[in-house]
């Protein structure tokens, strides 16, 4: 077969000296991405200028930087699970099981299995990145500003249900995202919205800066308020085992979440975030009320993990085939690829089957890499939580305040990233869940674009909006997603299993 | 503490006279991937590669403001540092036009020069029933409405002032009327125009070249003074009739307050950038066309630039 002769030939890149720069990459990789505010674009943008600094050649580099492109993906929900605190942007939604049931003294277990997870969710991206990339990049074709709008009304509209038995509330706490997602310059008409005049709001709100706030920095502020003492930190620790039933348990979730979130992935704009959240979404949905979502699950694991790690994957596919990144990561990465003279296209497979394939392969090895080395390591990862809170907590927001200043080398996103501590604060108190508010942000640029873009193209036609197949089966979708909770709740008479 | 940085300043100017600079700093005004970040690193590398700078230059990414961060730090606080160089492109221009730098003006700072530039294209999807720009001309005077463009940059923005200029050059005076969606970088717009959500695209030589290999775009127009070499069977916007040169340079500017002795010196080591194989193969992997003007040249280049750009933003309604 062509595609094992070509893999073959891009496993030459394997050597002693690539085999271990893939180890390095994928251990400062982990580090970076369970770091909170350190996510996986900053870790590859840091590590650039090493990589031409110690002068490493093309395939080199990529291996070394693919490597910390998936370590990170993996880190991110170290910090989820262990501290409540995302480690970057598409673990977001593993807090919502991870910790629970971390604070059951199942902590080792969530880290065990959010890692095969993971691995099982880039495993299976990497290999449909190498079957039908350039099958796939079609697909990219297919979607214009309606069909985009749809995919994002999707993902809002099954919001409600999310980490908050009050579905006003959790509505509340989406629109305050939307609101904080109108800041910046508005794309259709190239005016500043929401600036007042300063610069530092022109490109609106960093969601790394909001998610470190609203998480970390709000933890900090709890912690005091308690003097130490009813931390909801400081979980109970067991022996690490390796918890082959419920690994065996989610094989399904893992296959269905690495599918969901790997065509997510593919969808340019979408990314890994959308990715997770709509592999966890729809794992909800079909375990039904009584799946014990939101509780401490380990489903609820598996799924938002497989769902980020297949979408990474998959956010390779436009990149690669079609020059468009599908995330801030591989916009780092395409730039990468462009300083070392190759240009990511239409032709990119053809011209370069080298790169290409060798690509496919660091990844492979990374993968594997990564998974020999997480499973083992959540001994040490999970020792954390053996150190005081009142050390811990200011350590975490200590590097959470390099990390974000390490973005801009701005005081301003500092002041910003307090505000947003303050404001999660409040807003725990009142029991308004802030998942949502890091989604609003997230996605609303891009459904709003998608909106306006469809207005301009159709002189402000809101059939428009309905005008394809894709688009009408979308909308069904995101209506069935709203309202079909509210009917099964009514047929199950169960209430809804209740979280913080 | 403002003599010692003086000072500092000084003795970095003698040595740099000397013929060897101490560590020079580029910042690229944005994240890592984009143009400015491209422009900082590889010029960064070559000077250093070909001996013009004594250590690497460092590179320190800069993001905020589309630029306006890295701009008015520039201005306000490093407004006579002699080993500070600061990526620029046709954008930077755009923005200083549109106002959109928070009142800074382009006289803050000096141009010291563009080394390469990406030149403006019209394109189409293989399929589509415009031949030439003429056809896309007349079918825009038809109904405006008829053809809608993607180009990877906001509402009144580059992409969008190069359909405008086209139009107006061609007697099209109702460019309001003109439709055109800002999408998340050439690639993307290009996507949309295969998918034929819209009609048209408007962006760079090198964000096309992948899709004109493959065969899946067609380009109507390239927006320079001559055919591009190695796209030689892409016709000028000026040779079918249309009056209109737009091209993205690339190029770099310095703080007002340094020496003219030391602006002259950036000039030359840009020139020999510009001069350099690196360069040369660089260029061409990335799909821009030669384009070097430095020193006093370029400053008053950049100059009108800004200005007709500043007409244009007024009559569409971009800037008031």
């Amino acid at each position: 077969m062509d595609i094992l002769a070509n893999l073959a030939t891009g496993f030459s890149v394997l050597t002693w000296f690539t085999l271990s720069l893939a180890v390095i990459g994928c251990f400062l990789g982990t580090i970076i991405g369970a770091l909170p505010g350190l996510g996986p674009s900053n870790g590859v943008a840091i590590l650039i200028p090493v990589t031409f600094s110690i002068g490493l050649d093309a395939t080199a580099a990529l291996v070394l930087m693919t490597s910390v492109y998936y370590g990170a993906m993996y880190g991110g929900r170290i910090s989820s699970i262990l501290l409540n605190i995302p480690g970057d942007e598409p673990a977001l939604m593993t807090t919502l099981d991870g910790y629970p049931m971390a604070k059951q003294g199942r902590a080792g277990d969530a880290l065990v299995i959010s890692g095969v997870a993971s691995f099982v969710g880039a495993l299976l991206a990497t290999i449909g990145l190498m079957l039908l990339a350039p099958l796939l990049a079609r697909v990219a074709y297919l979607f214009g500003p309606a069909e985009y709008f749809a995919l994002y009304l999707l993902a809002f509209s099954t919001l409600g249900g999310i980490a908050s038995n009050n579905q006003a509330k959790a509505a509340l706490a989406s629109c305050i995202g939307l609101g904080i997602a109108m800041i910046g310059l508005d794309n259709t008409t190239g005016m500043p919205r929401l600036t007042f005049g300063n610069l530092h709001l022109m490109d609106g709100v960093d969601f790394l800066v909001a998610i470190v706030g609203l998480f970390a920095v709000a933890e900090v502020f709890f912690f005091i308020e308690s003097h130490g003492k009813g931390s909801s930190i400081g979980v109970k620790l067991e022996k690490v085992t390796v918890p082959v039933k419920d690994i065996l348990k989610s094989g399904w979730t893992m296959l269905r979440a690495s599918l969901v979130g790997f065509i997510a992935g593919i969808l340019p704009g979408a990314g890994a975030s959308l990715g997770s959240f709509l592999a966890y979404m729809s794992e909800k949905s079909i375990a039904g009320p009584t799946g014990g979502f939101g509780t401490g699950v380990p489903r609820g694991v598996a799924a938002p993990e497989a769902g980020n790690n297949a979408a990474a994957g998959g956010a390779l596919v436009p990149m690669l085939t079609l020059g468009v990144p599908g995330s801030g990561t591989t916009a780092v990465l395409l730039a990468l690829l462009m300083t070392l003279n190759i240009t990511p296209g239409p032709t990119l497979f053809t011209d370069r089957p080298d790169v290409v394939w060798g690509l496919m392969a660091s990844l492979l090895i990374a993968n594997f890499v990564l998974l020999a080395m997480n499973v083992p390591m959540v001994k040490i990862f999970v020792r954390v939580l053996q150190v005081p809170p009142a050390v811990l907590l200011p350590g975490v927001c200590m590097v959470s305040f390099v990390g974000i200043f390490s973005l801009s080398g701005s005081y301003f996103d500092l002041l910003l990233m307090v505000g947003f501590g303050i404001m999660g604060y409040v807003l725990r108190k009142l029991d308004v869940p802030t998942v949502p508010i890091i989604l609003g942000i997230l996605l609303g640029n891009h459904m709003e674009d998608a909106l306006r873009r469809g207005m301009v193209l159709s002189d402000g036609d809101w059939t428009y909006l309905f005008s394809s197949p894709i688009s009408v089966g979308l909308w069904i979708a995101a209506v069935a997603g709203f309202v079909a909770p509210m009917f099964l709740r009514r047929i199950l008479r169960k209430p809804q299993a209740i979280t913080d | 503490m403002t003599v010692t940085l003086r000072a500092l300043g000084l003795s970095a100017f003698m040595i740099g006279a000397a013929g060897v600079v101490s560590a020079a700093e580029c910042i690229a005004p944005a994240n890592p991937g984009g143009g400015w970040d491209f422009t900082c690193r590889q010029i960064g590398k070559i000077l250093y590669d070909i001996g013009q700078v004594d250590e690497p230059v460092q590179v320190t990414n800069m993001a905020g403001g589309g630029g306006g961060l890295a701009f008015a730090s520039v201005v306000n606080e490093r407004g006579d540092d002699p080993d500070l160089i600061v990526a620029a492109s046709q954008a930077t221009a755009t923005r200083l036009a549109q106002n959109a730098y928070g009142g800074a003006t382009a006289d803050q700072v000096r141009f010291v020069g563009a080394i390469g530039a990406d030149p403006g294209v019209i394109v189409v999807a293989a399929d589509s029933p415009l031949q030439s720009l003429g056809d896309m001309i007349d079918a825009i005077k038809a109904d405006p409405g008829s053809v809608a463009f993607a180009g990877g940059s906001a509402v009144g923005g580059f992409d969008h002032l190069k359909v405008l200029q086209v139009l107006k050059a061609a007697g099209f005076d109702d460019i309001t009327k003109v439709k055109y969606i800002g999408v998340d970088g050439g690639a993307d717009a290009i996507t949309q125009t295969i998918g034929g959500f819209t009609q048209g695209m408007t962006g760079d030589m090198s964000e096309i070249v992948g899709f004109l290999k493959s065969g899946e775009v067609r380009a109507l127009a390239v927006l320079t003074e001559e055919r591009v070499p190695g796209f030689d069977d892409i016709p000028t916007a000026v040779e079918q009739g249309i009056d209109v040169v737009a091209v993205n340079w690339r190029g770099l500017y310095v703080p007002k307050g340094i020496s003219d002795a030391r602006f002259e010196e950036w000039g030359a080591k840009l020139a020999a950038v510009a001069a350099s194989d690196e360069w040369k193969a660089a260029m061409e992997a990335n799909g821009l066309a030669p384009f070097t003007k430095v020193g006093g040249d370029f400053q008053s280049w950049v100059d009108g630039v800004i200005a007709s750009t500043e007409a244009l933003s007024r009559e569409i309604g971009v800037i008031q």
